[in-house]
């Protein structure tokens, strides 16, 4: 047990100075008053411009958060949140205007850099042809600026802010804002729906296949201030879009909260693919600060023969709440759910996916793989359930897990309902230690320990890992060996 | 030159002694081979030369190039050149065995001080390697070890080591589970690394692998000591004789 003791002992010290996102950015803000009621609503909705109707659905949503309860079913703990004590708009005063890349504050544009996402599109052009990608950068509470806005619009695809979207195009908000998680969904949705300040707006029109990737890049960076971002993908009939979000945050000593929504609606014959890379600051090695990441991410396959495909990759954040969904209302639709959870320190993860399966024949698949280290906790929790309608409905679920070090824990809760006979679900799930065996092997072949965990792990994870674009696997895979290793990467 | 001294070895956890004092010297250009009944401390002795945890070394002294590594973690061992060919390869799931490889490669490449190679580099010299091993290069695309039949798993032991040009070579039963055109093709991969600035151990239960690799020396292992050493011959007399002299001895 020395060599995993040792392997222990590295994790324990990894901290702070592992997290290389955790800088600030100086820069001046405009802020909400602490706190959180109808009139802070209304400021957020004023500050944005909006019409009545966006404000009366705000208040909505508000009014019932006040009569609802934090859930306490996750395997979670963390001390009450105040959420009076908190900031609920925060905004670089720069932004408040037009935006454009040539007014974006280079402060702004030096973050962006800093963090390795690439803002200005003639660098982007003058790069690699085939690997372009679309980037909505969101800063504390507003999207400071879209790339690539024209060419995409050229396609007839929509990708802005969703504070745009909703002077923009009102139509296409009034329609499906909402329509996948409604305003009173859940405690946290709740809180977004009232609350929130930015994210982003896709729209790909019938039969276009999106000519790039599509990413938001969201970032904390304001003290005690909370994030809820919310973001809405709409793929019409026949339409494809492949979407990436990237999440960081300072280093800071208090917890900070984060309530996202996330809504995606596949029409007929449509594929959404959404991958996340979630590195939100996790903590330090006693588990002092980080986010708390309560979010509501659900997928409609609305229509016959959609599908939609979330991806994710966890390694951030103090406590993660999060379960990717896929309504499965059309015929032959089909949702895929892969997960990658790291946790390490006193992280804590709890997560999974639902698979709603309404619609004939519709199938399902979830891969998750759960890494945890340190003292860390990392549940799966899914559930998977056919309607009494949904004849010939199909999924599969493998579930792994690997512990490194013995004061970690890994968890399975898997539950499955099957109102009709002709539903064929499958469930494999494994739990398993690195072994000393395993370590020693790759040491002897001159690996250092935190070499050999970070290439074990990620071939632990390789199935999922091949699931993300092209453009961000190798970043991901270095990011899963970061979170894991004890040296600087 | 490897040295190893009056080496006391007992389990970690245990009160159990396995080597005890066992002493052995094995000059650069030498091919020494070790034999000796199941369970007598030979894959314990080839560990902890390779600085595996589990064992704790109470007395004595093991001497690389005269410089003693038992202070050493694995890694750096492997840097100093010492590679153990192991008798149960471990599986690796999802790391193809390229990967595996070229961080294997590059890792001690750095620690030698010497420039990572590049991918076309790197394939240029596996394939050359694999090609001599017979082992398809499809094979090295799947992950480490996993499903690999007993044979083929010990030719991608000869591979890793030929790949990381090592100047400790030692062979834990090696021949163990390959048939014969396998055995000859590993003989010559082993005998065309023999060269002046190597040292190789080989452990085996078979005279038959001797008959390739003839060995300068041959030690019986015997309850954690070597009891005796001769040239090749003594292979030959043991194949006839067994241990049963040499265990009467020991007890
Ligand atoms: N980690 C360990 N835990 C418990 N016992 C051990 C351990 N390692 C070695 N031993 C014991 O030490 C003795 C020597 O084992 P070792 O594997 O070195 O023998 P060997 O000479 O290689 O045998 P074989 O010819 O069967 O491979 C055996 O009795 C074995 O059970
Ligand atoms: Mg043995």
């Amino acid at each position: 047990m020395a060599a995993v003791q040792e392997t222990v002992e590295q994790v324990r010290k990894i901290d702070v100075d592992q997290y290389k996102y955790g800088f600030e950015t100086k820069i001046d803000t405009v802020k909400a008053p602490k706190g959180l009621s109808e009139d802070i609503v209304r400021f957020i909705s004023e500050k944005k411009g909006e019409p009545q109707w966006m404000l009366d659905w705000r208040l909505e949503a508000y009014r019932r958060w006040v009569n609802m309860i934090e859930p306490t079913w996750a395997n979670v703990t963390y001390p009450k949140i105040d959420f009076q004590d908190l900031y609920y708009y925060s905004a670089p005063k720069s932004t408040e205007g037009p935006k454009d890349l040539s007014e974006v504050d280079p402060e702004l544009l030096a973050t962006y850099e800093k963090l390795g996402i690439p803002l200005r599109e003639q660098e982007l052009l003058a790069g690699v042809k085939e690997s372009r990608v679309a980037v909505d950068a969101v800063f504390d509470s507003v999207s400071v600026v879209t790339t690539f806005k024209d060419e995409l619009r050229k396609a007839g695809v929509i990708f802005c802010s969703m504070s745009e979207a909703v002077r923009e195009h009102p139509e296409l908000i009034k329609k499906y804002l909402g329509s996948v998680v409604p305003q009173g969904d859940n405690y946290y949705a709740a809180l977004n729906a009232a609350v929130f300040s930015d994210g982003s707006f896709v729209y790909v029109p019938e039969g276009v296949r999106c000519p790039m990737e599509l990413s938001t890049y969201f970032r904390i960076n304001e003290k005690q201030t909370g994030q809820f971002e919310r973001t809405l993908i709409i793929a019409d009939k026949g339409a494809y879009v492949s979407y990436l979000e990237g999440c960081t945050a300072p280093m800071r000593d208090e917890h900070q909260l984060h309530a996202a929504v996330v809504e995606l609606i596949a029409l007929d014959d449509a594929e959404i693919k959404y991958s996340t890379v979630q590195n939100w600051y996790p903590g330090d090695k006693d588990g002092k600060g980080g986010i708390y990441n309560f979010v509501t991410k659900r997928g409609d396959c609305r229509g016959h023969n959609s599908k939609i495909s979330w991806t994710q990759v966890e390694t951030g954040s103090a406590i993660t709440w999060k379960y990717p969904s896929c309504i499965l209302r059309g015929d032959n639709s089909r949702g895929e759910f892969y997960s990658i959870a790291v946790s390490n320190g006193w992280q804590q993860v709890d997560s999974g996916t639902k698979m709603i399966h309404l619609g004939k024949n519709s199938s399902s698949r979830i891969i998750s793989k759960g890494i945890a280290a340190g003292h860390s906790q990392n549940t799966y929790r899914g559930l998977v359930s056919a309607h009494r309608k949904a004849t010939g409905a199909r999924n599969f679920t493998n579930c792994d897990s690997l512990l490194i070090g013995d004061k970690c824990g890994a968890h399975t809760v898997p539950y499955i309902e099957a109102k009709n006979n002709s539903a064929h679900f499958e469930h494999e799930a494994t739990t398993s230690k690195i072994s000393d065996d395993t370590l020693f092997y790759c040491r002897q072949r001159g690996l250092s320990e935190e070499e050999a965990v970070a290439l074990v792990v990620n071939g632990f994870v390789r199935d999922v890992l091949q699931q993300l674009p092209m453009e961000f696997m190798a970043e991901t895979q270095k990011l899963i060996g970061i979170s894991l290793e004890g040296s600087v990467g | 030159m490897l040295e190893i001294k009056d080496l006391h070895v007992k389990l970690a956890d245990e009160d159990r002694e396995i080597l005890k004092g066992l002493t052995l010297s094995i000059p650069k250009g030498e091919v020494h081979a070790i034999m000796g009944p199941n369970g007598s401390g030979k894959s314990t002795l080839a560990y902890v030369l390779a600085g595996r945890d589990g064992y704790e070394v109470t007395s004595g002294d093991i001497l690389w190039n005269g410089e003693s590594i038992l202070e050493m973690e694995p890694e750096e061992r492997a840097a100093k050149g010492v590679f153990l060919a192991f008798q149960y390869p471990m599986e690796i799931p999802g790391v193809a065995g390229l990967t595996f490889l070229r961080t294997a490669v590059n890792a001690v490449r750095k620690a030698r001080g010497e420039p990572e190679m590049s991918t076309p580099e790197f394939l240029k010299y596996v394939k050359e390697k694999a090609a001599r091993l017979k082992i398809d290069m499809d094979m090295l695309k799947r992950p480490v070890n996993v499903g690999f039949s007993g044979g083929e798993k010990k030719r991608a032991e000869i591979l890793q080591m030929e790949a990381l040009e090592p100047t400790l070579c030692v062979l834990d039963e090696t021949d163990s589970g390959l048939d014969i055109d396998a055995l000859r093709v590993v003989s010559d991969g082993v005998n065309a690394m023999r060269s002046p600035d190597r040292a190789m151990l080989v452990i085996t239960h078979y005279q038959r692998l001797l008959d390739h690799i003839v060995p300068d020396r041959v030690h019986v292992m015997v309850d954690g000591k070597i009891r005796k050493s001769g040239d090749a011959s003594l292979a030959k007399e043991l194949e006839k004789s067994g241990y049963a002299e040499y265990q009467a001895k020991a007890a």
